[in-house]
């Protein structure tokens, strides 16, 4: 009979539900390092400003809010100069955006791959969002650049950023992962993402102060869990109102999101193939 | 005892196929769906007819061997291979597969156009499964097998010919170290040279004692790689075998054994106005109609038609003789008829004897057909392939053997027995 050492695979039809297959992903390390790694290069490949874009981009947005919210009254933080607010809030929420836009957009730009090797398609979603990661430590350096422009000495809480980067990462993935396996069968998906991130960014306190919301919307405005990562997030770097609990009911959302998202994505995987 | 690299059963996958032609469903679709009929479940609606692309597979394959998959378009290969390969999941049935698998079924499979040639070597091996260390490792090999200038390696690969793409494509893949690889139908790509080439890896592949699952309708290719063969019908596996017989078999595209063939419906019986084929089958020295001879034994080839009416020149029976490559071994129809024998209205029986010692061993095909002459030369019917049959060497009884000593497949066509002069010369 057959050796041992060999592994063997048995291919049978599965109903219900799949387990996580967190083995199957470790073994395919390596190709979920060259996914993020082909991102990464293809991303600035052929353009004329390469990585430079991961910093334009919060930078131009900050320089526009500036010129037109800037001046609104109490539209920021007392004692913050509104340009450093909204970069504040512009890199978690340009890691967030990039990151649900390239998990929902991940298994559909990758069918020649879904539908000619295997591997657990989970690693397309995740480096999808990974390569952001990238751009998100790139831009946190340029945050730190424009608080020394203005007088600020990062301090202790800055430790916080890459939790709260973290979680802004969670809470792309959890979303992602739905929209990645809906996009897989309706391409509906495709067009509703754009519209999506733009009501949600007008739903989080981007390019204004969580303070502005009326009292009566506040337990509704947190529930979204962008309200507690860009509020924790100007908390790490400016200092300012410590986050309240209601952080921790956005957390629980976003997980029991994330668990839902899996579930479903990983029960959706099997006829990726024959339906993208 | 050999060891078992894949072992399948019962394999089947189900398409629905409103679903295969409209892949990209709407969502509004779905939920007007659910609102005109909200208590049914959503399989059973708006589905059209369940589509069966494979049914109930089974089979064995040793470990080393190489497996040639034949069989018409949509004949389920390559749903098989998917499946195998993981990509699809069976609705029925298993398959136990031991070992690394690595499966190849497009050239380039993870190429990136703007990524240089290095960059896509790296991508696509890992795409294919392959760990770093083993890509860098093989890294300079890769690129010699390609035949691609080093010069061009850092250009992106959007700018290399197709060619070049492809070779590239397939040095990656030629370069997997896996115990089990399944090939769909890949190979049908770039110059000859360069397929020459990929062949002769391929075989290197398999006396490493690596497994190979091969589709392709290239059907020299599958003879000169593969040992044996499953043969796919309408999803359905329906021969499996030493490669030369499987071939024949798809070939000559007939059911199951061949040896013998009948019309006894009129209608369908082919013919002209003038004469009709009424059987045709292959039999033995004892007249037992069998479909495997030994090499030894003669071979009977009968044909049984129906005149219609008196003709004036006895009409001719013909045979056509091929191997399992489609190559002609003979051509045969009577020499020694005198025009006036069996030209009456009538059923005639026809047969020739193909005698033992003459034939190779293998799959044999024969073609019926029958020529008469009214005005001119006509052909009453001309049915190719109709009959098949196979020779084996049984080495034990082959007296022939044991003089020559030799216990291995002797090529050739024919194996006639010539006879031999020896004699010793004056130096």
């Amino acid at each position: 009979m057959n050796a041992p050492s060999v592994e063997s695979i048995v291919i049978r039809p599965i109903r219900g539900w799949i387990g996580l297959g967190a083995s199957e992903i470790w073994t395919h390390r390596d190709l979920a390092y060259f996914l993020v790694w082909r991102d990464l290069k293809v991303r600035y490949k052929q353009t004329a400003f390469g990585a430079a874009w991961a910093v334009l981009q919060p930078v131009l947005l900050m320089l526009v809010f500036s010129a037109f919210l800037g001046r609104i009254d109490g539209i920021g933080a007392s004692g913050v100069p509104y340009p450093l607010f909204a970069l504040a809030g512009l890199v978690p929420w340009t890691l967030f955006s990039q990151s649900l836009n390239g998990a929902s957009s991940s298994l559909v730009n990758s069918q020649n791959l879904i539908s000619k090797v295997y591997f657990p398609r989970l690693l397309l979603p995740l480096s999808a969002v990974a390569s952001y990661v990238i751009d998100f430590l790139i831009a946190a350096v340029v945050l730190v650049i424009a608080m020394l422009f203005f007088g600020r000495v990062p301090p202790v809480t800055f430790l916080w950023v890459p939790f709260l980067g973290l979680f802004a990462v969670v809470v792309a993935l959890a979303v992602g992962l739905w929209l990645a396996a809906i996009n897989v069968r309706y391409r509906d998906v495709k067009y509703a993402i754009p519209f999506l991130i733009q009501l949600w960014f007008f739903a989080s306190p981007v390019a204004y102060s969580s303070g502005l919301v009326p009292p009566g919307l506040r337990a509704i405005f947190s529930l979204n869990p962008m309200t507690g990562v860009i509020d924790g997030f100007r908390w790490a770097a400016l200092g300012g109102p410590r986050p309240d609990t209601t952080i921790f009911l956005s957390v629980a959302a976003t997980l029991a999101i994330l668990v839902g998202g899996l579930a479903y994505f990983l029960r959706a995987e099997r006829t990726f193939a024959d339906t993208i | 005892m050999t060891d078992i690299a894949i072992s399948a059963e019962g394999l089947g996958k189900r398409y629905r196929l409103g679903q295969a032609q409209d892949p990209y469903g709407r969502l509004s679709e779905v939920l007007a769906g659910t609102l005109r009929t909200p208590f049914r479940r959503r399989s059973e609606r708006a589905h059209g007819a369940d589509f069966w692309a494979l049914r109930d597979v089974a089979f064995e394959i040793p470990a080393g061997a190489a497996v040639g998959i034949i069989g018409r378009n949509g004949a389920g290969k390559s749903t098989l291979l998917k499946i195998l390969s993981r990509i699809t999941w069976p609705t029925t049935g298993s398959a136990t597969l031991h070992g690394r698998i690595a499966s190849l079924l497009e050239v380039g499979t993870g190429f990136h156009p703007e990524l240089s040639g290095t960059e896509n070597v790296y991508l696509s091996g890992a795409v294919l499964g392959m760990r770093r260390a083993e890509i860098r490792r093989n890294f300079d090999e890769i690129v010699e097998f390609s035949g691609i200038d080093p010069k061009f390696l850092d250009t992106p690969v959007k700018r290399y010919s197709s060619g070049m793409q492809v070779r590239l494509g397939f040095a990656v893949a030629a370069h997997l170290e896996s115990e089990i690889l399944l090939i769909d139908e890949v190979l049908a790509v770039g110059d000859l040279e360069f397929q020459k080439r990929c062949l002769g890896k391929m075989d290197e592949v398999t006396s490493s004692g690596r497994t190979i699952l091969f589709v392709s309708h290239q059907l020299p290719m599958i003879a000169s790689l593969c040992s044996s063969c499953l043969l796919m019908e309408g999803g359905r596996l329906v021969a499996e075998g030493p490669t030369s017989e499987v071939i024949h078999r798809y070939q000559s595209g007939v059911g199951a054994n061949a040896a013998s063939v009948d019309f006894p419906n009129e209608a369908s019986r082919p013919g002209d106005g003038i004469a009709s084929l009424l059987a045709a089958w292959v039999e033995n020295a004892a007249g037992e109609r069998q479909f495997e001879y030994s090499l030894m034994e003669p071979v009977r080839l009968c044909v049984k038609y129906r005149v219609h009416e008196r003709l004036e020149v006895t009409p001719q029976p013909v045979l056509h003789v091929t191997d399992s490559a489609g190559n002609y071994v003979f051509v045969t129809n009577p020499h020694d008829w005198g025009d006036d024998r069996a030209n009456g209205p009538g059923d005639y029986l026809a047969s020739v004897e193909i005698p033992g010692h003459f034939l190779n061993d293998g799959m044999y095909s024969v073609g019926v057909a029958l020529n008469h002459f009214k005005s001119a030369i006509q052909t009453a019917f001309f049915e190719r392939g109709t009959l098949s049959f196979n020779i084996v060497d049984r080495i034990d009884e082959n007296e022939v053997r044991a003089v020559s000593r030799w216990g291995g497949r002797i090529p050739g066509v024919v194996r006639p027995l010539f006879s031999w002069q020896v004699e010793e010369e004056a130096r």
